[in-house]
């Protein structure tokens, strides 16, 4: 493919032509989205008509409202659910990781070199590892079936770490110094000076953290057995464990959970990405 | 020498190490000696039996775990350079000119960031084998018996590998932009001047100069591959004969379902330890690879 573009040297049409190549690809990636936004909007029977009906003649927004107020399974608590699940998770991820980051990134202390590769280690480690004594855990600490059991699983996250303390390694040493010679401590430093700093490693963690909560599936499974605690994903999973799957909910219920990835995402793409980015190239 | 603050760092360090020391240190510890015990969990602690190593000798004969371990390479061996091609291919050609970059850029970073059961519905209902529009297309050119895909031991993991592909492609990509973006012009310039061509510089400088991110890449998505379990447990349940089972899959149906924790445990340490060969291998061969260049 390359080859055939070293042919048509022209500059001006070759971005176009790749933009033009691109895009139809990325149409493509994006079939599925598209099929399951519109199917979302339609009535039972033409969901699957084909050819495909992209934009239905009756715009059926009662699957939504029908699937929130559902009789067996409400979505709106699962909304619900899933906001706390994942507020809880950023606010506490937030505050673990960007403590622990800066004791890494601007402490000396005893033990720090082995502690910081305990952590690395268990990156290691998949947290699939941990699911089954986390069952027995939670039970005997009685948070299994609640949501704590899905908050704190995201809340302590090895790449949190991480990122807060990489940031935090780049804040100049100046800033602390001069901030000590005036007599501050590390507390005062970190809180007024440092944290504000690092607003952006903190949007990015923010936006990581909040899509990985959002669409956590196994914990929740693993650990949740009440209907009424379901996130979202397994929200979606009760409409396909129905005797009789009605595929209009089953769309506006996986709809309803991939909006707010999408407009976090489209408002935020840059932290986003480059959150992905450092957690993973940290070199 | 700086001066220690090990009460300061302490002080700070107490949110992590509480949490860490009760949701990771002691499960992984706990989950080790678990695997060396039977356990049901209802019996209470009485119903804890020690069996040794029984377990690890025993899932070797356990068709669902085989089939598992066979699954499981088969699934990691063709989507993680399938979606590390790709994504390079795609990231090269978004980072010469085009436009509508952003755009472009979140269209093939959607299908990663979204929800695993959101999309694992989606593409069940996709992959309908009379109803669903993939097929209604391949009936539509004329295929008289396209594949029945989930319903079909030949084609269910094909068709998971599909979607992973699809879901995968983008991270690639966003990554190898990354490592993109760090290599210098005048590299490329010196070569135009020596007269290398696009194809020639492409393999001399730009699949060298993003090696790293390769590297990367290939360790994660491989870990990360070898996890999978939404999309199994979601359309297929490992089925149709297993098929679609993957390690995860069996433990997660051992120990929850047929409450084998004891068992559960030990295979997940087998999965560990895979994971972590392959890992070291991928180490060492990088080791050389570095060597041989200098």
């Amino acid at each position: 493919m390359i080859k055939l573009k070293g042919i048509i040297k022209k500059i001006e049409v070759k971005p176009l032509i790749l933009t033009s190549i691109l895009l139809f690809f990325g149409l493509i990636l994006l079939l599925p989205f598209a099929w399951m936004f519109s199917a979302s909007f339609k009535p039972e029977l033409e969901i699957f008509s084909f050819p495909v009906n992209w934009i239905p003649e009756n715009i059926m927004i009662e699957n939504y409202t029908d699937i929130l107020f559902h009789a067996t399974s409400p979505f709106y608590i699962y909304i619900k659910n899933s906001i706390i699940i994942s507020l809880g998770a950023v606010l506490g991820i937030l505050f673990v990781s960007s403590t622990a980051g800066y004791a890494f990134a601007k402490l000396e202390f005893w033990g720090k070199n082995l502690l910081f590769l305990t952590f690395l280690a268990t990156l290691m480690i998949p947290h699939h590892v941990t699911l089954i004594p986390r069952f027995i855990l939670f039970r005997f600490l009685g948070i299994f079936d609640t949501l704590w059991a899905v908050i704190f699983p995201n809340m302590f996250n090895v790449l949190g770490i991480f990122l807060m303390r990489q940031f935090f390694m780049g804040v100049p040493e100046e800033l602390s110094e001069s901030a000590k010679i005036d007599g501050a401590n590390h507390y005062q430093i970190f809180w007024k000076i440092v944290l504000p700093l690092a607003k952006p490693a903190l949007i990015s963690l923010t936006i990581l953290s909040f899509v990985w909560s959002w669409n956590d599936y196994i914990n929740p499974l693993v650990f949740l057995t009440s209907r009424r605690l379901y996130p979202i994903t397994l929200g979606i999973q009760t409409f396909l464990e129905m005797d009789m799957v009605r595929y209009r909910y089953v769309m506006a219920g996986a709809s309803i959970a991939i909006i707010p990835i999408i407009i976090v995402f489209l408002v935020a793409q840059k932290y986003f990405i480059k959150g992905v980015v450092t957690s993973g190239l940290k070199g | 020498m700086k001066k220690k603050e090990n009460l300061t760092a302490l002080i700070f360090l107490t949110p992590a190490l509480i949490g860490f020391s009760i949701f990771l240190i002691f499960p992984v510890i706990f989950s080790l000696l678990l695997s060396f015990f039977e356990w049901d969990l209802v019996s209470g602690w009485g119903g804890l039996n020690f069996v040794g190593i029984k377990h690890f000798i025993d899932m070797w004969s356990i068709p669902e775990f085989i089939n598992s371990l066979r699954n499981n390479f088969i699934y990691s061996g063709v989507t993680v350079p399938m979606t590390m091609i790709l994504g390079f291919i795609f990231a090269v050609i978004l980072n010469s000119k085009v436009y509508l970059k952003g755009i472009l850029r979140l269209i093939y970073f959607l299908p990663y960031v979204a929800n695993i059961v959101a999309i694992s519905a989606v593409w069940q209902a996709l992959y309908h084998p009379t109803r669903g529009p993939i097929n209604q297309f391949l009936y539509s050119l004329g295929m008289n018996n396209p594949p029945r895909w989930l319903a079909d031991p030949n084609y269910a993991l094909t068709a998971i590998m599909i979607m992973t592909i699809w879901l995968g492609t983008g991270y690639c990509m966003i990554i190898y932009m990354a490592a993109l973006n760090g290599i210098p012009e005048r590299l490329y310039e010196a070569a135009k001047i020596d007269g290398a061509n696009r194809i020639q510089s492409l393999i001399k400088i730009t699949i060298p100069m993003v090696s790293h991110a390769t590297f990367f890449l290939l360790v994660t998505r491989l870990i990360w591959s070898f996890l999978v379990f939404g999309p199994i447990n979601i359309m297929t349940q490992g089925g149709p004969a297993q098929s679609t089972t993957v390690l995860v899959f069996h433990i997660y149906r051992r120990a929850f379902r047929f409450r084998q924790l004891g068992y559960g445990s030990a295979v997940t340490w087998i999965m560990f330890l895979i994971i972590l060969s392959i890992t070291i291998f991928q180490w060492r061969k990088r080791e050389s690879l570095v060597n041989y260049k200098q």
